[in-house]
């Protein structure tokens, strides 16, 4: 294995960023911003370097290591926090860096009028060195170390603006909702030490192949609750909606682009876990198969701009949670549509965030209309975006998300067809409620109101998105050319053998999918584009909708399921409390203050009462003894 | 004679001065009362060295001779001290220890 001693930098850069920016204070209002898109920048330079070195060297010498410092030396146990890039890691460091540092410029622009700024890009620079360490940790304790820095940052951002209490509110339920993850993951790690003897990424791979299946099958269940958490998937995917409460770029880095993959990630880095745990593999595809159902259909209701994106996303990574599920067939594509997501949904976040700053922070849909004409540069951004995300050839979207389609009907048998069907209809709902976005925003008549006054985004802003979009174009042919990025992750997700017989060919999904997708689209258009659009969200409308509007009722049976009998459970336990241990706790003080009261009137101060009680004690002494004796 | 009239001259003695402590108000009295207390004991002591035909009681009597002569010195200063004070000898009016 190649050491390297440059992989730090990746990390601590932007964390150096942070650092600065927090301890300096509003000193550093006025440069902190620009410091902290070079130092993110610096960092996705460092990514290069590295990519060029891999690249320079023979496939099996690619991964590259580096040892920070003895962690935990317990007897036979050690971990050593260390550093681990290889293809597949590459893939997420330049992602991060990348699109991130895109996003830094944007916020520049985005931010400038909020006080905060400063702090707000010391966050994001938090959040680009927790994210990096998550990739880069070559165990699963240093994973877990960025998995729980990721969350901070990200409870850190969405209620970036806490001044309004239910952003506040929105904040907290990502992290508790996300905490619920994170004990997966604990426990998995658990698992694996009391099992296996290691936690390192080499280690559970080497023991996975002679490791019991039950302890296996545990693990793998435990890494999918993790996953669900932090990728918004069923069924902890509540709190994703809700975290669109955070600054737009906010939204498009973390809760689009990266943070919200990095369950996608941790399954395809267990992939030796997956491969021999069938149950737990199984669980994974109808975990995929659900959310991405779900997150569709939540999709279609929304009027909230970011919301239906909010949807959208999670709709996204339940196909990549589907394609890690696959197995070894699976994951290249899962990674692909990963990356392919990564620059058209960021790519579409801040076209949004375009929008609401041309017209005045309103998200509303139903408010917007005809602004194609005002924001040129947004609608064809945000175009390209929506091109590559309904799947139309030859953009991004069409070879990442039909290489899943594809995948999943080849699974074989009655669940091939199930997850095949699964994912074509997710597509075909996807082309709709996109192009419901698409509509409702740039192309339908206008539903403004006359005193504001739309205006293309400054080129800070409009720069990145024109990166991101140029990439929602060129990165689906780039990766599939010569199948690149299968055989680039082949050494670490493991070589998939061509299947002797394919079920259905891919030209032939290809042309289903695009049927899917010509229907979607036909559907969305004859309802938004040729038709009258109410500027209020109609009333009277199926029970169907209503429960899409309520997110499928996912709170309202959290509430009911959870929080309401966790509610009773706590009453119980503080009434219980009170009443069995701090009664115990205060008869006990009760009595000794009691009796010590009573003994305390023997003590009169006077010197004869007690040479009295001397005496006494004396002649009952003397007594006792002669009694005893005799 | 019979040696052990002694000892009951002894717990006379000792039940006087025991007595004395208890219902006596001067410190003065208590303290000639707790002297009593001693010369009982050492009574005893020397009647016990008597009937076994041994030293080892006389001995500890001239123990508690010394001790009782260093307690005179030391009580009688606290007693002075007191009394010049507060102008009272009386053992109940020095209680303020119970507060």
């Amino acid at each position: 294995m190649t050491t390297s001693t440059s992989l730090v930098y990746l990390i601590a850069l932007p964390l150096f960023g942070a650092a600065i920016l927090l301890l300096a204070g509003r000193r550093a209002d006025s440069w902190g911003h620009i410091l902290a898109t070079l130092l993110s920048a610096s960092s996705f330079g460092v990514g290069l370097y590295q990519l060029s070195q891999m690249l320079s060297r023979a496939t099996e010498e690619r991964a590259v290591t580096q040892k920070l410092f003895a962690w935990i030396n317990v007897g036979s146990f050690n971990v050593d926090a260390g550093l681990l890039l290889d293809q597949l890691s590459i893939c997420f460091v330049l992602l991060i860096t990348g699109v991130g540092t895109l996003i830094h410029i944007y916020s520049i622009s985005y931010m400038s009028h909020d006080e905060n700024r400063r702090r707000f890009f010391a966050y994001l620079n938090l959040f680009i060195a927790a994210m990096l360490l998550l990739v880069l940790g070559n165990s699963y304790l240093n994973l877990y170390v960025g998995w729980e820095g990721v969350g901070l940052a990200s409870y850190l951002l969405i209620g970036f603006w806490n001044q309004k209490p239910a952003y506040a509110t929105a904040s907290k339920k990502a992290f508790v909702m996300n905490r619920i993850g994170d004990m997966g993951l604990t426990f998995a790690i658990m698992i694996a030490f009391a099992t296996l003897g290691t936690v390192s990424f080499s280690g559970v791979e080497a023991a996975s192949h002679t490791a019991s299946k039950a302890a296996l099958t545990g693990i793998g269940i435990m890494l999918l609750i993790a996953a669900t958490g932090k990728s918004a998937q069923f069924p902890l995917q509540a709190w994703l909606g809700d975290a669109m409460a955070g600054p737009t770029p906010v939204s498009a880095l973390i809760h689009a682009a990266t943070m919200v993959t990095a369950g996608v990630y941790l399954i395809v880095r267990s992939n030796f876990i997956f491969d021999a745990a069938p149950t737990a593999q199984l669980l994974v595809v109808i975990v995929g198969a659900i959310t991405l159902t779900f997150g569709a259909l939540v999709g279609t209701a929304k009027d909230d701009i970011k919301k239906a994106l909010a949807a959208s996303t999670m709709s996204q990574i339940g196909y990549m949670i589907l394609g890690a599920g696959l197995g070894p067939a699976g994951y290249a594509f899962a990674i692909m549509h990963l990356l392919t997501h990564g620059f058209f949904k960021a790519g579409m976040f801040l076209g949004a965030g375009s929008v609401m700053h041309g017209m005045n922070d309103q998200v509303n849909m139903r408010r917007y209309g005809a602004l194609r004409k005002f924001m040129p540069i947004t609608f064809a951004t945000f175009g390209l975006g929506y091109l590559a995300i309904i799947g139309v050839p030859p953009f991004a979207g069409f070879y990442s998300k039909d290489a899943i389609i594809e995948v999943a009907f080849n699974a074989g048998g009655v669940k091939g067809i199930l997850l095949g069907s699964t994912a074509l209809l997710g597509a075909a709902i996807t082309a709709f409620y996109m192009t419901r976005v698409m509509v409702l925003t740039f192309t339908s008549p206008k539903r403004w109101e006359d005193d504001q006054h739309p205006h293309e985004s400054p080129w800070l802003m409009w720069i990145p998105m024109a990166i991101l979009a140029i990439g929602s174009v060129t990165t689906g042919y780039l990766f599939t050319r010569g199948h690149a990025l299968v055989h680039w992750l082949a050494p670490v997700v493991g070589e998939h053998a061509e299947t002797e017989e394919m079920l259905i060919k891919p030209i032939v999904v290809s042309a289903m999918a695009l049927v899917a997708v010509v229907i979607g689209v036909a559907i969305a258009l004859a309802k938004y584009q040729f038709s009258e659009v109410d500027e209020l969200a109609p009333e009277n409308v199926s029970l169907f909708t209503e429960i899409a509007r309520k997110d499928l009722m996912q709170d309202s049976f959290n509430e009911a399921v959870f929080m309401r009998p966790g509610q009773v459970i706590t009453r119980v336990l503080v009434k219980g409390d009170e009443s069995v241990v701090d009664g115990t706790v205060r008869t006990v003080a009760r009595i000794v203050m009691g009796s010590g009261s009573t003994l305390r009137k023997t003590q009169t101060g006077f010197a004869r009462s007690y040479a009295a009680l001397i005496l006494i004690g004396a002649v009952v002494l003397i007594a006792g003894i002669w009694v005893v004796t005799q | 004679m019979n040696p052990y009239n002694y000892l009951y001259v002894a717990g006379l003695l000792f039940t006087i001065g025991a007595v004395g402590v208890v219902v006596r108000r001067n410190a003065i009295v208590v303290f000639m009362c707790v002297e009593l207390m001693l010369n009982a004991a050492n009574l005893t002591l020397v009647t016990f060295s008597r009937i076994n035909g041994t030293l080892d009681g006389q001995i500890a009597a001239f123990f508690t001779m010394v001790v009782a002569a260093c307690e005179v010195v030391v009580g009688l200063a606290i007693i002075v001290t007191i009394y010049r004070s507060r102008r009272s000898a009386s053992v109940d009016d020095a209680s303020l220890l119970r507060r």
